[in-house]
């Protein structure tokens, strides 16, 4: 096996994975940092609730983002060490600045807040969760500002070694493309977590139904129980218990749809920076084989990226070129019109030099793989716009208090969950696959440097073994995928257990014996 | 030579030091966790002494790495690829180790308890092996040919200095660690942390010792500061040793964050200029000035380096600030056993 197909692969499966948790970690601490904050504004007992269940979910997720974000620090090093000697002198800054100016924040004031509940006082505790919240945001703004220098190099010049030489980081760390790719994942990530609150607000909501705790009137109002009735000693399960559900669910459907819209605005502004700085991979994402400005919503083919068979079956005339450019029915540049041009500018084939080994002469394939471009674009967009139809649905359905008996109403929310997700996932392969087979993208357009590119095929480390690389790909799989497993069943451990699974205080039954009257005794310990 | 490559070796020996003063009793206290306790309580007690502390310790490790990508990239790309294997058992360790503090208590059943606290334990004590094999092995040489890449096959730097280097982390850790637990909690644990210290704690710094001693005659002899460094670890050992056997936990931990301090400092001083020796030809060796970054870049780092570092070296000692209280097994909670909220029929 080639060792740059086996060191590709393990970054796909590892960075997909990592993806997984940071664009919860993002959002979900954002929402339970506004519901401490309400907490300490007004005292209710339902924000209390809501942060320290929330919370103890984020957290669980959070320890799995900063295990595998571990790999990814290492493995530019590792895998890619060409890549990281050709990028060294402005890639390496980002990375470096994330860990001076955002991990340590972050995991610092993490510390404290987790273990700071009643040790110190309660504006200070949550000045901790709110500094441990916007280092993780700065965390996604340093990382996204190094992927997005690979996806339009700018801010240097070619040294006299053949590398790139860092002249301006402000150019560096204001890239159009950071910050529109920044923007958009973040917006990206408060949908995640506004589906991640409403799904799990619904069941907890339905269970009431179902238990007989709530109850509707005859004008559809919800009538909110405390549990007496059915017999309910757990002190967990009463009116604040249906306010703590309610909020989150409502207040997730808000953050869902108002995250969607960020995305569509975001999502708008690199779709045109996309035509301008790598029109092969817009073509690709459309599999747009000839040059036009037709939007498809459908086309057939083969997957291997052949254009002759590529067949478009519906499309809306005018959208691409609105896509692309912002006027309407603009000409798109189609794969069979850029592929010479990109032959022309960068050659046919790989160049003789030792860097790229046996592969030195190889025929280089410019256009992406194109089922993955297209469907991973559309994916991404149709997935989107399903959750923020789905928030503004459950918004309606709530709005007399409670959700209906339906369960199968129910198992779609729970379903929800998994729908952003998949969507920023499609979004990030896309992206990445769209720019092969360069790693570091060159620019055709003047704000672009055009002369600055990499190949990936360039990138991978020359002294690692595909031995090696198939120890480590294998290990990390199965490492993570037992993470996985004992992930989600924490998750859903705890989920099922409601607020009580995050205060032991409204789990305890009134004759149970309490002997944490103690006031040393620790609030939290692992 | 210039100045500005010279400030970042600097900062990049001041990176790992804190991060092996710091994570090194994280380590410890992860490995004691498996032997020399009685009581599921006490285990306990002994892991929230690090617990709202050892993410953030672990950001060294993460940042150290990161600085020699941002200004020796040719020493990063070189030593992380030569190192494959061992850094891969380091990085899935690391992640069995993190998982385990957070997972560890989440679940109140036996079987769970003890996988989790093996994965602490032997997560712990595994990349404290590898980091300090791979830290010996940039510091004493690896066979790299002229373009920086490794010769010889995957374990190619698997050889005495970087067994004698995971030695030295691990038993420093073990140390360290029991230093540490004597500072951080009262009664039975502390007295038998304490007692383990002054014992036993000179004798685990030998294999450090044995490193830096190694690393000032494989570069030549040492020179005036980095022999300097090397007599103010040895002093900082009997500091430790005797403020440990007289238990003043305080000064007995000084004492060890003395020693590494001092002691990579002479590490560090040691090899200095070389980054990374290349033991088939002196000329393929890299070295602070031809490994090192752009004046620009360097210049960038330094000024967030500059604003950044002092600003996390105050937020993080007041962290240890809020959390200065000794534990005892009598400060932490019953296990919370979570059931589902649901209506049992009854």
């Amino acid at each position: 096996m080639d060792p740059l197909d086996i060191a590709r692969w393990q970054f796909g499966i590892t960075t997909v994975y990592h993806f997984l948790m940071v664009p919860l970690t993002l959002g979900l601490g954002m929402t339970v940092a506004i519901m401490h904050s309400m907490w300490v504004k007004t005292g209710q007992d339902r924000f209390l609730r809501a942060t320290k269940f929330w919370g103890k979910l984020y957290l669980i997720n959070f320890i799995v983002g900063v295990a595998t974000g571990l790999v990814q620090e290492f493995q530019f090093g590792m895998a890619w060490s060409e890549y990281s000697r050709f990028v060294g002198d402005v890639f390496g800054a980002p990375l470096a600045m994330e860990g001076l100016l955002a991990f340590f924040v972050e995991s610092t004031f993490l510390g404290v807040w987790i273990f700071g509940w009643g040790r110190i006082r309660k504006g200070l505790h949550l000045a901790a969760l709110w500094c441990a919240v916007i280092g993780s945001w700065i965390s996604a703004y340093f990382i996204i500002v190094a992927n997005s220098w690979m996806q339009h190099p700018v801010g240097v010049e070619m040294g006299d070694d053949g590398r790139p030489v860092m002249t301006d980081v402000w150019a560096v760390l204001t890239n159009n493309t950071a910050i529109a790719a920044y923007t958009h994942a973040i917006c990206g990530a408060l949908v995640v977590s506004g589906m991640f609150l409403l799904g799990i607000s619904w069941y907890h909501l339905w269970r009431r139904r179902h238990d007989g705790v709530d109850t509707v009137g005859a004008d559809g109002r919800v009538i909110v129980g405390d549990g007496t009735a059915q017999g309910l000693d757990k002190k967990g399960r009463d009116k604040t218990d249906h306010g703590l559900w309610i909020w989150s669910l409502r207040f997730g459907a808000i953050v869902a749809i108002l995250g969607f819209a960020g995305t569509v605005v975001t999502g708008d502004v690199q779709g045109k920076l996309m035509y301008e700085q790598q029109p092969m991979k817009m073509a690709a994402a459309e599999a747009a084989c000839h040059t036009g400005g037709s939007f498809s919503v459908l086309s057939i083919g083969d997957p291997g990226g052949d254009c002759d068979d590529v067949t478009p079956i519906i499309e809306i005339p005018g959208v691409l070129g609105f896509l692309g450019t912002g006027e309407w029915g603009a000409d798109m540049p189609g794969i069979t019109d850029l592929e010479p041009q990109y032959v022309e500018q960068y050659g046919a084939t790989l160049p003789d030099n030792p860097l790229y080994g046996e592969r030195a002469g190889q025929t280089i394939d410019y256009v992406p793989t194109m089922w993955v471009t297209y469907w991973g674009f559309r994916l991404m967009i149709g997935l989107g716009g399903i959750v923020a139809g789905a928030a503004v649905i459950a918004l309606w359905l709530t709005r007399k208090g409670t959700v209906p008996r339906s369960p199968w109403i129910m198992r779609l929310a729970i379903l929800g969950i998994t729908a952003p997700f998949a969507a920023n996932i499609a979004g990030w392969i896309f992206t990445e696959m769209g720019r092969q087979p360069f790693v570091v993208a060159p620019n055709p357009d003047p704000s672009g440097i055009d002369q600055v590119f990499m190949y990936t095929a360039a990138a991978v480390s020359p002294g690692v073994t595909a031995g090696e690389l198939l120890f480590s790909v294998i290990a990390l799989t199965l490492v993570y995928a037992v993470i996985l497993v004992f992930e989600l069943f924490l998750l859903v451990k705890y989920v099922r257990g409601g607020a009580a699974s995050a205060m032991p205080e409204l789990a305890q039954h009134d004759d149970a014996h309490d002997d944490t009257d103690r006031d040393d005794v620790l609030a939290f310990a692992y | 030579m210039d100045i500005l490559p010279v400030i970042w070796f600097v900062a990049i020996g001041v990176l790992w030091t804190g991060f092996l003063a710091l994570e090194g009793f994280d380590f410890g206290v992860g490995m004691r966790v498996l032997f020399g306790t009685k009581s599921e309580k006490e285990r306990r007690t002994m892991l929230n002494t690090i617990g709202p502390v050892w993410d953030g310790n672990e950001v060294w490790l993460i940042t150290a790495g990161a600085a020699i990508f941002a200004a020796f990239p040719d020493w990063y790309a070189s030593l992380f690829s030569a190192l494959y294997v061992p850094l891969t058992i380091t990085l899935i360790a690391l992640i069995a180790r993190a998982v385990a503090i957070e997972f560890r208590g989440k679940v109140h059943d036996a079987r769970w308890t003890r996988f989790w606290t093996w994965c602490l334990g032997l997560g712990s004590a595994v990349s404290a092996f590898c980091i300090g094999a791979a830290l010996a092995i940039t510091s004493t040489g690896l066979p790299i040919d002229a373009n920086g890449d490794r010769v010889g096959g995957p374990f190619a730097w698997l050889t005495f200095p970087a067994i004698l280097g995971g030695v030295a982390v691990v038993c420093f850790s073990i140390a360290h660690g029991s230093a540490f637990l004597a500072l951080k909690t009262d009664g039975a644990i502390r007295e038998r942390a304490g007692r383990f210290s002054g014992t036993w704690g000179p004798v685990l710094l030998l294999p450090a010792a044995a490193w830096a001693l190694w690393v000032q005659f494989a570069h030549g002899g040492g020179w005036w500061l980095s022999w300097a460094l090397v007599a103010l670890a040895v002093a900082s050992v009997v500091h430790a040793w005797f403020y440990a056997r007289r238990r003043k936990e305080g000064m007995a931990f000084a004492g060890y964050i003395g020693f590494i301090v001092f002691g990579a400092g002479s590490i560090f001083a040691g090899m200095f200029p070389q980054v990374l020796p290349s033991t088939l030809d002196d000329a393929f060796s890299l070295t602070v000035t031809n490994a090192s970054n752009s004046p620009y870049t360097l210049t960038v780092m330094t000024v967030v380096a500059a604003i950044g570092l002092p600003l996390v070296i105050a937020y993080q000692a007041w962290s240890y600030w809020v959390f200065r209280a000794r534990l005892t097994p009598g400060m932490i909670p019953e296990p919370h056993i979570v059931v589902p909220a649901i209506l049992r029929a009854k």
